[in-house]
């Protein structure tokens, strides 16, 4: 049997807030989905090594060049809002 | 016959010979795309400037490609057909795009696709579904719908689509186009916007294997912004057309030809067995025993992938924001307004399967069973150069069909998923049309970079049979 998803915590760390539709609609789709996954247990994979990656990729290294950009204003004007040169948000720490 | 209906192929020819043949077919396609696409809505974002500066003399000179909506157009809206985008003009190109322009090519429109390319049928873009052009009642399979649909409508020359788990191979077979995933590693991703960063690629969605061959000529290479593109020679993929079949070992997994594989899709690619048979190919059964299990994997392995290459999008330094009093509020609420069902689906699956206490169950089950997926490939291609079997289980499906059942639309990409898991190069190449006279597409696998071998195969198979003389009445 797969595990039971409490949702809630779930949606909290994946920054989401669900409305009460669509919440229920959702717990249900996981549920559902992750019985289908459950049929991975048939197989014993004790001696199976994972595989995150299929290239034998090892760390690619290259000389740290800088390299002259004008990008900085692009970036900053297609942003949500921007003051001088930065990204402005709301306020981060209540009461300040 | 009309502009709009070469193949990149024969539109290079004509261009070469009459340098002014290049804006008469972009012109040509405009008015085709604005005559028509109110109907099948494969653009999003069409806007042929006609002051792209392009090299004057490359291999693709003067040719109009199509793009999928997530790979990034600098000074071009790119949205991945989703609301959290929206407004998003990325101040670059993507490596590939920057090869095309190199080659010649103008960049003729962003193509509707389903929202950070989940799913399977092009309906979960924020802008609507794209119609078949085989018939608007139908989907044209997905992510990369708009692509395939474009091509096929003769509404593009070519496009480029990505594939993560069908995504280009799957449409093309719903559609009757060519589509092909080249080799992990193969391509360039930079610029792509990410879902699942180990099983990406980005390759052509063309009329013929032909242009296939000449757009991977292009595409294909080492880039050091893409630190997993592969340091590996490309050669001349047109080098490998026209060749015979003739001693190639063509596989057939025996776990492809059963229950849950529509009978006209498994007659019309036995019929594609014998062509290849009577060309002189020999064909044995081979086994992947762990095919079944390729569509769980992939629901572990890429919606992880999936969560956390999405955590990047909250509002802050590009498009969408919700307004909100503080800082995690805006968060929250940007995220919430901003992604549509099936992505908030597949965040949340995939942040449960990372989640502490679930890891080992889940994640770390996914990517040892992937190991065995792989082995299965390692195996069979032991014996043989090349595996063929059905690219979908069934033809095209309805709009809406799907659309309340996930898992019953995530089972229409099982036979394309596993090439993902390995990281084979696979290609989709039409072969033939069901009694409703809709698309059925072939699908062939090969070993790792030898895309050259899929090109030999395919371009022998559609020489004898020249599906792609077929097009849809509009």
């Amino acid at each position: 049997m797969s595990e039971k998803i409490n949702i809630d915590p779930i949606a909290e760390l994946a920054r989401l807030n669900l409305k009460p539709a669509e919440r229920e609609k959702l717990a249900k789709d996981l549920q559902s989905i992750l019985a289908y996954v459950d049929q991975l247990k048939e197989l014993n994979t004790d001696s199976v090594p994972p595989t995150s990656h299929v290239l034998p990729i090892e760390n690619v290294f290259r000389k740290d060049k800088a390299k002259k950009t004008s990008i900085r204003e692009a970036m900053l004007d297609h942003a949500p809002k921007r003051e001088s040169n930065f990204f402005k948000v709301p306020k981060i720490i209540e009461g300040a | 016959m009309e502009l709009f209906e070469l193949t990149l192929k024969r539109a290079k020819e004509s261009i070469a010979s009459n340098p002014s043949k290049g804006a008469e077919l972009r012109e040509v396609l405009t008015k085709r795309v604005k005559a028509l696409d109110s109907r099948i809505k494969a653009y999003v974002n069409f806007n042929p400037s006609p002051n792209q500066s392009v090299t004057p003399k490359g291999p693709l000179s003067g040719i109009p490609i199509s793009l999928k909506d997530n790979i990034v157009t600098n000074g071009w809206e790119t949205t991945c057909s989703s609301k959290i985008l929206k407004g998003f003009v990325p101040p670059y190109d993507a490596t590939i795009v920057r090869k095309l322009k190199e080659a010649g090519a103008y960049v003729f429109g962003k193509c509707n696709m389903d929202e950070f390319a989940f799913g399977s049928s092009c309906e979960t873009s924020c802008y609507g579904p794209t119609h078949n052009p085989w018939n608007l009642d139908y989907v044209p399979g997905g992510s990369s719908g708009g692509s395939a649909a474009a091509v096929a409508g003769d509404l593009a020359i070519a496009a480029l689509g990505s594939d993560t788990g069908g995504s280009i191979r799957q449409p093309a077979s719903f559609c009757g186009v060519v589509g092909l995933k080249p080799t992990y590693g193969r391509v360039s991703r930079y610029g792509l916007i990410a879902f699942g960063s180990s099983l990406d690629q980005i390759g052509p969605i063309t009329k013929t294997v032909e242009d296939s061959a000449i757009l991977l000529n292009v595409l294909a290479g080492h880039d050091e912004c893409d630190s997993t593109s592969a340091d590996i020679p490309v050669p001349d993929y047109t080098s490998f057309l026209g060749k015979d079949v003739k001693g190639l070992n063509i596989g057939l997994p025996k776990e492809y030809f059963v229950k849950g594989l529509d009978p006209e899709v498994e007659k019309a690619v036995r019929q594609a067995v014998k062509v290849f048979q009577d060309l002189g190919a020999s064909v044995v059964e081979v086994s992947l025993p762990h095919m079944k299990y390729a569509v769980a994997v992939y629901y572990i392995v890429a919606v992880a992938e999936a969560s956390s290459n999405l955590g990047r999008f909250d509002g802050v330094e590009y498009g969408f924001r919700a307004e909100a009093q503080n800082l995690k509020e805006m968060y929250f609420e940007t995220r919430s307004q901003g992604f549509g069902a099936e992505a908030k689906r597949r965040i949340l699956l995939g942040t449960f399967v990372l989640s502490a206490g679930y890891y080992d169950a889940y994640y770390l089950k996914g990517l040892k069973v992937r190991t065995l997926i792989k082995q299965d490939f390692d195996q069979a291609f032991q014996k043989v150069d090349v595996i063929l079997g059905p690219t979908a289980p069934t033809p095209p499906f309805k709009i809406g069909e799907k659309m309340n059942d996930p898992l019953s639309m995530y089972l229409s990409d099982i036979y394309t998923i596993s090439a993902n898991l390995a990281g084979v190069p696979a290609m989709s190449i039409p072969c033939g049309f069901s009694s409703k006279n809709l698309p059925i597409g072939l699908q062939l696998t090969a070993k790792p970079f030898e895309e050259g071998t899929l090109f030999r195969a395919a371009s022998a198979y559609e020489a004898t049979t020249k599906w792609y003389e077929k097009k849809p009445k509009l």
